[in-house]
């Protein structure tokens, strides 16, 4: 009896080792599925036109997402001027300056507002940015995206400025260099690859969205001159295209998923790289 | 700020001059300080702002529908009457659905990292984890609408018809849009989640716990399932709240698969609807103020639900972390 559940509990040891593997292995392949399968769909579709030309009217074949890619890059460029500098300051205020109490509150704070739904910072940022001057605009879009920003840079700025050690910050002092002088000529630049490594992760993140700009930065089928007009963006594009009923348009928001794709696994993946290598951990 | 003063007062000469220049340096200090106070407390602006704006613009809705508004199933944008059921249901369906897929199927995962992998693979297989963490919401629903939409009309569907097609919730035509495609897309963007948080919640575990389960006779699966896990219990907890939370409030992915029909049904096959999916479809071609704020009541409903979830996950990871997780 003794024996046979001996049996039992090595037989169960070795089913349950295997399917965590097992699960293991599953969704790791999961990632390379998704990068394959776009290559597969989008690459064949990547061609010059693909980058230089605009959107043809609906339901003809050809044209290009130049206006979104550009639309793109406009809206980060925001989202930077918003989000960063907010983040960076109260990240310097975490670590360097905060206190026990009202450092809690806004840490935590700035931990849900990271989990606020895309959506709904979309939301907030029409009420903010589209109801008083009754249209879409890139600035509406780049809005969303720069509150978006701000947790993760916090959060950033706030690990790496920690992991410069306190010797650093007394030496600057020991020479007679005030507690802000020491802060902005010595701890901030010594951190400052992991922080800029970091904002470059938080606007990887929202590149990517979609939800937020919906009813902000709206899309468009042309260029958007200046900052207040509605604007194209490459997420934006994915989800019209797909959702189209055109087979050509099918074809391009794989290329456009695929251009995407590419460019947050690659920034995610050269920000990771170096933070592993200074061994702190954000997000 | 006294230390970073005293040694400038013993070099500095002594008369006005000193007392000015002390005067300045304590002010940079000061002006840094409130300065970088006044970014960090924006942070707290930026978040009750948002509340506010979302419960201000709602009021319509609120003073006529009241707490009916949870208890319609009714959505009628031209005849201007909105209930929150057929939303809220489809919401919680979707996302529950899939965590019963991504809890067994990450945490299992998570032990192979923590508890099997050599150290280097696991942290290998961990960065991938986090890259498709990355990957964008709207890929998700590209890839749903492309392969999971025809796989779920083809395959999982008709398989699931024939074996379990006597219970009511496969009951129903498949269309292969619907509650149970919205769950299997949500379930391959919650589990990296699962995954990423489990194992560095497992790593904390402290070595003698294996060793001593280890050393009484148990198998590694025992030590593992028995004592390891339990032991992790709170910090796995935290990130299954961290899945829920990003799951209920997942917007493109569920929009592009879920069929947008806002009715509450059975069926995993029939089509539904989510609170995020009803605002990203909805929100722009609002019919009227009423209807607009029906969609901003529910974005404040989603709001509180996320809100209250991300904080009683970052008090469960918290308290793992400090070793207390086995009360």
């Amino acid at each position: 009896m003794s024996r046979a559940l001996l049996i039992w509990r090595k037989f169960l040891n070795v089913v349950m080792l295997t399917l965590t593997g097992v699960a293991a292995f599953l969704v790791v392949s999961v990632l390379f599925l998704i990068l394959g399968y776009f290559i597969w769909n989008g690459g064949s579709s990547l061609n010059l036109d693909f980058f230089l030309k605009l959107p043809r009217p609906e339901g003809e074949v050809g044209g290009g997402v130049a206006n979104a890619i550009v639309g793109s890059l406009k809206l980060l460029l925001l989202a930077a001027i918003i989000g960063l500098p907010i983040g960076l300051l109260a990240g310097v205020y975490l670590a360097e300056f905060g206190g026990k109490t009202f450092s809690f509150l806004v840490r935590y704070t700035t931990d849900l507002l990271n989990g606020v739904p895309s959506i709904v910072i979309g939301m907030f940022a029409y009420s903010l940015a589209v109801v008083p001057v009754k249209h879409y605009s890139a600035l509406a879009g780049g809005a969303a995206l720069g509150l978006m920003v701000i947790p993760i840079t916090v959060r950033a700025t706030e690990e790496f400025l920690r992991a410069i050690p306190d010797s650093l910050r007394e030496g600057a002092m020991a020479i007679g260099a005030s507690k802000w002088r020491t802060i902005a000529t010595v701890v901030i630049p010594a951190a400052s690859g992991g922080i800029i490594t970091g904002m470059l992760l938080a606007l990887a993140r929202v590149a990517g969205e979609t939800a937020p700009l919906i009813f902000t930065a709206l899309g468009n089928q042309y260029w958007s001159p200046g900052w207040n007009q509605p604007i194209s963006a490459l997420p934006l594009i994915v989800y019209n295209y797909a959702i189209s009923p055109y087979d050509d348009w099918h074809r391009q928001a794989w290329a456009a998923g695929l251009v995407l794709l590419t460019l947050v696994l690659l920034a995610n993946l050269g920000c990771r790289v170096v933070i592993n290598r200074k061994g702190v951990r954000s997000v | 700020m006294s230390t970073a003063t005293t040694p400038i007062e013993h070099a500095a000469p002594p008369g006005s001059r000193l007392r000015a220049l002390l005067h300045r340096l304590r002010g940079g200090d000061e002006v840094a300080h409130l300065v970088t106070l006044t970014f960090a407390a924006l942070i707290l602006l930026i978040t009750s702002l948002l509340v506010f704006e979302l419960w201000m613009r709602s009021s319509p809705t609120r003073s006529k529908f009241g707490f009916g508004f949870f208890g319609s199933s009714v959505w009628d944008p031209i005849g201007g009457d909105f209930g929150a059921v057929p939303f809220i249901y489809g919401t919680l369906i979707t996302s529950i659905l899939a965590l019963l897929i991504a809890v067994p199927l990450g945490l299992a995962a998570a032990i192979f990292l923590a508890e099997l992998a050599p150290r280097k693979m696991s942290d290998t297989i961990a960065f991938l984890i986090d890259l498709l963490a990355a990957v964008p919401s709207v890929i998700y629903g590209l890839l749903g609408i492309f392969i999971v939409v025809p796989m779920m009309r083809t395959m999982i569907g008709p398989a699931l018809k024939r074996t379990l097609g006597f219970l009511p919730i496969f009951k129903g035509p498949n269309y292969g849009v619907g509650f149970l495609t919205a769950s299997i897309v949500l379930t391959i963007m919650v589990v990296p989640f699962i995954i990423s948080v489990s194992r560095e919640v497992l790593l904390t575990v402290p070595r003698d716990q294996r060793e001593a389960a280890l050393g009484l006779g148990a198998t590694r699966w025992e030590a593992t399932w028995k004592v390891v896990v339990p032991w992790a219990r709170t910090g796995i907890m935290g990130s299954i709240f961290l899945a829920l939370a990003r799951a209920l409030g997942e917007t493109m992915a569920v929009t592009m698969v879920i069929g947008n029909d806002p009715r509450v049904r059975q069926s995993l096959f029939a089509p539904g609807y989510t609170i995020a999916a009803v605002i990203a479809n909805e929100f722009n071609e609002a019919t009227s103020d009423l209807h607009r704020s029906a969609l901003l009541e529910l974005g404040l409903i989603l709001f509180l639900i996320t809100f209250i979830l991300n904080g009683m996950a970052r008090l469960l990871i918290v308290a793992t972390g400090r070793g207390g997780g086995h009360s």
